[in-house]
């Protein structure tokens, strides 16, 4: 292997000369030790490479190891329930090997060696296959099925196919073209800064249920779309990624924790093998992949963490799933970003972070999608993304939002003040937006209800009156506005704490299904008509404002999903509005 | 023997460039002495085949490029550990700094640490009662957890972090438990108040303080939290210690970073503190935690002073978004006399979920917690429009909470500063606070507890 030698080493940046020969976004292995990095830029003879790992103790002089192949990842079974770090070693082999703490150079296999897996071939020997089709299938967990798929680029006959337990480095298929013989293992190798091919992209359509009201009911993201929620510190951006994470329905979920806490992490790995899939019954954790880089971690490495994450979920994809990746935040990697460009001496752009911000944000959105998978047989995939941004001091004018917002079509905007109140999820119901809901409109009625669409529009109305009838209250007081006014401001008050706050460590309001969230706003609108009725009918204010039914509304986030698909109790809580309603019209006076 | 080397070329600020050097490694220690033979330490930032970057902790004052002799260690800076370390006081570079001796080393250990595995990390659940209200009734603490306090100049943190060393335990066990503190650019006085405190009180026996006073080399500040962190670690994952760490003030250790930057020509990013503070405190606060199948624990309270009291500002918004959550201090509840002035709303402890309740503190804690927020939040919402209509204007119901945001301060907030309260205490406040809304208003809380506690001895 060809080798370089270090000229300078500045943190996590590494110069070394004698590297011809060498391309761009190579692996290299680093020093006496062989940290590894990867090449950002080459002038003649000198490589720019960004070290993965501490390099405390290199110095010039110290040897460089030109791999020649690109950072790369091991997709095949053994992914699910695996935590990794930013660049796929995985963290548990790592404490099995070095203790509590991550040590440097450890060389560890990416995807576990000596696992058997049991191998059912989907295809008989001599059938013709073509890239992406599937050959056969593991069990990777209860939940899901791991497709071992023709890799990108072969087409031909089938020669050999095998059946039964191997490890992922057994040949379990052998496919011949014209030229040659391609031994197929259960696993491909993929660099991580390549997308993966599809046959074409689609439009998204149908939404991605996250059991989050203000969510799914206000703000819908589609499968295959993407958002960013960006906020302060304290706004709870990190809760919204984690109930994410547990409770929206796509099959596979990549949370990449990038640059976050070491603590989170802990959570997130105690509290996935105990919580339970809504649709399923089974462990979370059986549909989840981490790839964990705390913010203590080595800098550069977070920089490829979210690469890593996005290989592993578009991997997902073209099996035909529906994948969700979190990446927790992106400002981190942003940073990382500028430091790496920093220590290089380029030319900054907006608040010291590089140019090509805003491009590399793009880049990486853009491989989101929803998509025809590669295959001769018809197959939908959907990679939906959700990007946490920390803005510094909440201030959404910083680059990382800005560039962000450019390609996202969902914004869930989190507000410090909604946050002290501890409204939660403290997303700004007037500064947020969804692009998707005329995508997914069709699909809302035929799934839902016929007037979903209405019953929301008449909520973020009422919403919007609020805050300009709040203007004139604070300004005049309560008492001058007109009853209907005050019904108003009533309703949207409801709308606010009966539908909108929810409380993510509930053990009922943490989850709502998509058809009980339309029951209870339908209720609360309900409960506005028949009490604009009312004040027609002469009804006094407070008769209305003081029904017993109210409390009732309050209380319906708190029915179990059980109880409603049994009992339908939440309907009940309609037929009591009526019952109130009609009784207040009947003795008035 | 090491090499010495007498090609100083350049001395900008805080950094010396040495030329013509051979075998240099990044991150290592340097020791330079200058034309009187006094010794000072440094570390190599940047290293290339001709020169090296050193910063000197000590300062560059009185150095000069012909006669400074420099000698590279050839290793990273460490500190000497033993089970003798407690009960020392030590400067900001690790040197005895209390006439006692050097400590003879069981292990030596690198200052900058490495990161703990995250899949070895044990999840914070374990409540720590400090004795003050406004932190164990709204915004505990729990054992492993960064949790710090932002303060602004002129309140009074200091008593505050002392009060939690004196007064911090778990409920119903015993365990060995150990305070380090490092001062960052603190003043004599400060500093002093501390050694006195824990010396009246006899937690100097229990306790390692490493010191750098305002006075003192800034850039020395760089390595002495590192050095705090590295003992603390020392004590709760080697000698099983339940270890709290306090460290004061981290706006001076930004400064002093920032001036390393700006010497080095760096690209600034915000307000001219360097790109990589972010990841660079991140690497101390992440240090707190727990380790599975260890006993010991590290629970961490950085302090900052938040220039201007602006809590955007880069050093209290980075720390913010590594640590979980913040106490906040604020002014105004300081200009009414009120200790400690502890800023309920904004504050925020993130793991208080998994530390209390049933079992851990009271069943009622987390109810009484969210109603009490959401009713002094009302409360101050009524002071404002008080202000601006007068109070003749609000309803009955704003001045109830009116009142109970008075009350709430008064009372709950306001303690002394030798008083510590069990959490019962604290929760019975709360409900006496409580009390004076009507039942019908207090809906964050269930039903159950509130027939349980509510009408309790009225």
């Amino acid at each position: 292997m060809k080798k370089g030698t270090i000229i300078r080493t500045a943190g996590p940046l590494v110069v070394a000369s004698d590297c011809l020969g060498a391309k761009m976004y190579d692996m290299v292995r680093v020093g006496d030790i062989g940290l590894i990095g990867e090449i950002i830029e080459l002038r003649e003879d000198k490589a720019f490479i960004q070290v993965y790992e501490d390099t405390t103790g290199i110095g010039p002089g110290e040897p460089v190891l030109l791999t020649g192949e690109p950072l790369s990842v091991e997709l095949g079974p053994g992914l699910i329930q695996s935590v990794f770090d930013g660049i796929q070693r995985p963290l548990d082999v790592i404490r099995a090997k070095e203790g509590d703490f991550v040590t440097r150079g450890i060389e560890v296999p990416h995807l576990n060696r000596t696992k058997k897996w049991d191998f059912k071939p989907l295809v008989r020997k001599g059938q013709s296959v073509e890239e992406g089709d599937f050959l056969g299938e593991v069990e990777e967990t209860p939940l899901i099925k791991h497709k071992v798929m023709v890799p990108p680029g072969i087409k031909g006959k089938v020669t050999q196919i095998k059946k039964g337990k191997m490890t992922v480095q057994q040949e379990a298929a052998v496919i011949q073209d014209q030229e040659a013989e391609h031994k197929i293992r259960l696993f491909q190798v993929w660099s991580i800064r390549q997308n993966r091919k599809v046959k074409k992209r689609i439009m998204p359509e149908n939404p991605l249920v996250t059991g989050q009201r203000v969510l799914d009911t206000l703000f819908p993201l589609a499968k295959g779309g993407t958002a960013c929620v960006p906020g302060p510190f304290g706004s709870g951006k990190t809760v919204v990624q984690h109930q994410l994470a547990k409770w929206s329905d796509a099959q596979i979920i990549v949370f990449v924790a990038c640059g976050e806490r070491g603590n989170e992490v802990a959570d997130l790995l105690l509290s996935f093998p105990e919580l339970k899939d809504p649709s399923t019954g089974r462990p979370l954790m059986e549909r989840t992949v981490i790839i964990a880089n705390t913010s203590n971690m080595p800098v550069a490495a977070r920089e490829a963490s979210i690469y890593t994450g996005m290989t592993i979920a578009e991997y997902f994809r073209d099996m035909g799933y529906s994948v969700a990746l979190m990446a927790d935040s992106s400002s981190r990697w942003a940073e990382a970003l500028r430091e790496i460009s920093g220590r290089m001496e380029e030319m900054p752009g907006e608040e010291g972070y590089p140019a090509y911000l805003a491009s590399r944000l793009a880049e990486f959105y853009e491989r989101a999608g929803k998509v025809k998978c590669l295959g001769s047989e018809d197959r939908e995939g959907a990679l939906s993304v959700i990007g946490a941004v920390s803005p510094p001091g909440g201030d959404l004018s910083d680059p990382v939002v800005q560039s962000t917002l450019k390609v996202v079509k969902v914004f869930w905007a989190l507000d410090d003040k909604l946050a002290n109140e501890r409204h939660f999820p403290a997303i700004n119901w007037q500064n947020s937006y969804s692009l998707y809901v005329d995508n997914i409109k069709d699909n809302w009625q035929e799934e839902v209800a016929e007037d979903f669409t209405e019953i929301r529009q008449e909520a973020m109305k009422l919403l919007e009156e609020e805050s300009e009838l709040l203007e004139i209250a604070r300004l005049v007081g309560v008492e001058s506005l007109s009853d209907t006014e005050r019904l108003v401001l009533e309703s949207a008050k409801s709308i606010r704490e009966d539908f909108l706050h929810q409380n993510a460590f509930h053990p009922q309001d943490t989850y709502t299904s998509l058809r009980k969230q339309y029951l209870m706003l339908r209720i609360i609108i309900h409960f506005h008509n028949l009490g604009l009725n009312a004040l027609e009918e002469g009804v006094p204010f407070n008769d209305i404002f003081q029904l017993e039914v109210r409390e009732r509304i309050s209380k319906m986030k708190f029915i179990s999903e059980k109880e409603q698909e049994e009992e339908d109790s939440v309907h009940d809580v309609f037929i009591e509005v009526d019952r109130s309603f009609k009784e207040l019209i009947k003795n008035k006076g | 023997m090491h090499k010495e080397y007498l090609t100083v070329s350049n001395i900008v600020g805080p950094l010396i460039i040495v030329e013509k050097i051979e075998d240099v490694k990044y991150g290592e220690l340097v020791e330079i002495e200058d034309a009187g033979g006094h010794l000072r330490r440094g570390e190599v930032l940047d290293v290339s085949t001709e020169r090296a970057v050193v910063q000197v902790f000590e300062g560059t004052t009185g150095l000069d490029v012909d006669e400074s002799k420099v000698r590279f260690l050839g290793r990273s800076q460490k500190l000497r550990v033993s089970d003798e370390i407690v009960g020392r006081v030590f400067d900001g570079s690790g040197y005895p700094k209390d006439g006692g001796p050097e400590i003879i080393a069981k292990h030596t250990r690198d200052i900058n640490g490495i990161p703990i595995n995250p899949q070895a990390r044990d999840y914070p659940s374990e409540f720590i009662q400090t004795g003050i209200s406004s932190i164990d009734g709204m915004n505990p603490l729990v054992r492993g957890q960064k949790l710090p306090i932002f303060s602004g100049s002129g309140l009074p943190h200091s008593r505050i972090a002392a009060q939690i060393a004196r007064q911090a335990k778990v409920l119903g066990k015993k365990e060995k438990f150990a305070v380090v503190f490092g001062g960052m650019g603190i003043t004599f006085e400060e500093a002093n108040f501390f050694i006195e405190d824990f010396r009246d009180t006899g937690a100097l026996e229990r306790s390692v303080v490493f010191l750098n006073l305002a006075n003192e080399p800034p850039i020395e500040r760089i390595a002495t939290p590192r050095l705090a962190l590295t003992c603390a670690e020392y004590l709760a994952f080697d000698l099983d210690m339940h270890v709290l760490v306090i460290l004061v003030d981290y706006t001076f250790y930004a400064e002093a970073l920032r001036e390393i930057s700006a010497a080095r020509k760096e690209i600034p990013g915000r307000r001219g503190y360097p790109g990589y503070l972010y990841t660079d405190l991140a690497t101390m606060y992440e240090r707190a935690g727990r380790i599975k199948g260890k006993a010991g624990s590290i629970t961490y309270i950085p302090i900052l002073t938040m220039p201007e009291d602006d809590k955007t500002h880069p050093i209290a918004d980075l720390t913010g978004y590594i640590t979980e959550g913040q106490i906040m201090l604020s002014r105004e509840i300081h200009r009414k006399g009120i200790y400690p002035p502890v800023d309920v709303l904004p504050s925020l402890s993130r793991l208080k979920d998994k530390g209390i309740g049933k079992g851990k503190t009271r069943e009622d804690h987390a109810d009484v917690l969210n109603q009490l927020f959401a009713c002094y939040a009302r409360g101050k919402d009524a002071r404002e429009l008080a202000l601006i209509l007068g109070e003749a204007a609000l309803s009955d119901m704003d001045k109830i909470y009116l009142d109970f945001a008075d009350r709430y301060e008064d009372e709950f907030v306001r303690q002394g500063e030798s008083e510590a309260r069990t959490i019962e205490q604290t929760l019975e406040l709360g409900w006496k606070l409580l009390r004076m809304v009507p039942s019908a208003e207090l809906k964050r809380i269930s039903p159950e507890y509130l027939e349980r506690y509510y009408s309790e001895d009225q």
